[in-house]
């Protein structure tokens, strides 16, 4: 375990609040905690706050090592000491999104009201609500305004949220294998994904912790079903190929090529540690993702306000969000007058690019945010 | 080193305007306007490299196709559209000038001139192809595919209804002398055209 390099031993904080929130969908919560994590340290003037945004199932714990884990955090290889979100120079904060599974309240949570699990009952949250969280998180580590948002997929929708949502709270913004809204086909995948889950045997209308069960195999298969949209064909080839786990084909239905073996191991792998209601509420969040729609004619105008310069970084092989979407994003600022910049990266890591190493990627990130930090 | 070229094309830019630059390097001129003239700007590369030195530059810039056009770009929303030494690598050298046009008020078009002597001289005495101090590739391996002379731009112009506003004609240190003021298309190395 190689932990030089990284921001070392890390323990997830928790922010517990008793005000009440009031959600887009018009519902809300009496209370809710937030599990997040800080690496680094804020400055004296607090002018070099960074938000780390997750995507579909991300979480908090974004670098460094929990205490016993073999594995770093899902981001460590973009966030620690001289990576290009350089802790040395930046105070990075990450949280568990509203509605996660990993610490913050959710569907696994207790409803206080009837002392049950929240299961189905959890309220649908919002792209946008979410950005209200991290705004309340924001306010109580006593942090004025983001130097930087950064994330990756809707990740980075919550990023480009934050300039419209807040435009005067954020000063830069990255925004990468993104999309300003999705497309039929996006929204097809979440809900064969969602039908996969809600037909299991053991769904029972989304109650199934009372039960003490997990619909793990919908949600197995939601996980692969959206692995292959994450991975790109050459990528898949490349490592898989038609390579049989056997010697020959054994003309039944077991495992016989690797990539099926892979694919059941990534579903397998992923129930143990996720939430099938977190998942529904996160496809949900994407489906609903429109800001151009949601703030109409106010759009243009929040921003207009913000200051915030953007980076959008697109990979060629991602299909799930293809470059033309990011485009869609640049546009968008461009009719703004907005300070931005946008990369293709080349890479044939597809949707999954986002997280991994690339020397072009990571060398554009990290110039970006050392200019940022030449300027603070 | 600043390039001399763009400190022609910068003194032509007025300040506090919208600036679009196509192929624009390392950004340097953008760097320039933005510094000394307020200029809000925008460069347009492919190449990665650049796209990072840009970066560094702390200019803004998209990596774009210029092949590909720019559908991104709204009619009429920069002052000046700038293509500084890139006419001669673009595959259709007119769809890209109408498209400048179409985003610009103004466009800035410079390049190298391929009826200097030094090219006519080569070609008449090696029979090959020219390979000059300021043209260095081979034909095979040019990027340089749709070269041009002063007269062919001028006629281009005149064909397509271009109104030049003002052209300057110089050597590659961006230096005028007799010469270049009488026989440009002979003595001139670099053309720099301003269009409406």
């Amino acid at each position: 375990m190689n932990k030089e390099n990284t921001v070392g031993m890390v323990t997830p904080k928790v922010m517990k609040t008793q005000e009440k929130l009031l959600l887009e969908s018009g519902k809300g919560l009496d209370s809710f905690d937030i599990t997040y994590e800080v690496y680094g340290e804020l400055n004296k003037d607090k002018t070099n706050a960074v938000l780390i945004c997750h995507a579909l199932s991300g979480n908090h714990h974004v670098a460094g090592y929990h205490d016993g884990d073999k594995k770093p955090g899902w981001w460590d290889n973009m966030i620690g000491p001289n990576k290009p979100i350089n802790t040395e120079k930046f105070f990075v904060v990450s949280l568990n999104n509203l509605g996660g599974c990993h610490g913050s309240t959710g569907p696994t949570s207790i409803d206080p009201k009837t002392k049950k699990y929240f299961g189905s009952n959890f309220p649908i949250v919002t792209v946008g609500d979410w950005v209200n969280v991290q705004k309340i998180l924001m306010d109580y580590l006593e942090i004025p305004f983001w130097q930087i948002v950064v994330g990756g997929s809707l990740g980075g929708m919550q990023s480009f949220q934050w300039a419209v949502q807040y435009p005067s709270l954020i000063k830069n913004s990255i925004i990468i294998a993104a999309a300003p809204r999705l497309t039929a086909q996006n929204i097809a995948f979440n809900e064969v994904a969602r039908q996969a889950i809600m037909k299991d045997p053991n769904w029972h209308g989304g109650n199934y912790l009372e039960k003490k069960v997990s619909p793990e195999h919908g949600l197995a298969l939601a996980r692969m079903l959206g692995h292959i949209t994450y991975l790109s064909d050459e990528s898949m080839g490349e490592k898989f190929g038609r390579d049989l786990k056997k010697s020959k084909l054994g003309f039944d239905f077991d495992v016989e090529f690797q990539i099926e073996s892979y694919l059941r191991y990534q579903g397998e792998k992923f129930v143990s540690s996720f939430d099938a209601n977190t998942y529904l509420l996160m496809t949900k969040a994407l489906d609903y993702f429109d800001p151009l729609k949601d703030f109409g004619e106010e759009f243009y105008k929040k921003l207009k306000q913000t200051d915030c310069k953007f980076l959008v970084i697109s990979f060629n092989s991602d299909w799930r969000f293809p470059p033309v979407r990011s485009r869609e994003i640049v546009k968008m600022l461009l009719q703004s007058e907005k300070n931005v910049s946008y990369s293709e990266i080349i890479s044939g890591g597809g949707h999954d690019a986002f997280l991994m190493e690339n020397n072009d990627y990571f060398q554009i990130m990290k110039l970006f945010t050392d200019e940022i930090h030449n300027n603070v | 080193m600043f390039r001399k070229d763009l400190l022609l094309i910068s003194s032509w830019v007025k300040p506090s305007t919208k600036v679009l630059d196509l192929g624009c390097g390392d950004g340097e001129l953008l760097k320039i306007l933005r510094q000394e003239y307020s200029v809000h700007g925008y460069g347009i590369e492919n190449d990665v490299e650049n796209i990072k030195k840009s970066i560094k530059n702390g200019v803004n810039v998209l990596q774009i196709d210029l092949d590909a056009g720019l559908d991104d770009f709204e009619s009429k929303s920069f002052d000046y559209v700038v293509l500084a030494q890139s006419l001669q690598v673009l595959k259709d050298p007119k769809k890209l000038i109408d498209e400048m046009l179409r985003i610009g008020n103004e466009i800035i078009v410079s390049f190298p001139n391929m009826g200097h002597w030094s090219s006519r001289l080569n070609l008449l005495l090696t029979g090959k192809m020219p390979v000059t101090e300021n043209l260095p590739y081979s034909w095979h391996e040019t990027p340089n595919i749709h070269l041009c002379t002063i007269k062919d731009f001028m006629v281009f112009c005149e064909e397509n209804d271009y109104k030049i506003l003002e052209k300057s004609i110089t050597t590659v240190n961006q230096k005028n002398n007799f010469l270049t003021k009488n026989f440009p298309n002979l003595f001139g190395e670099i053309a720099t055209f301003r269009i409406e």
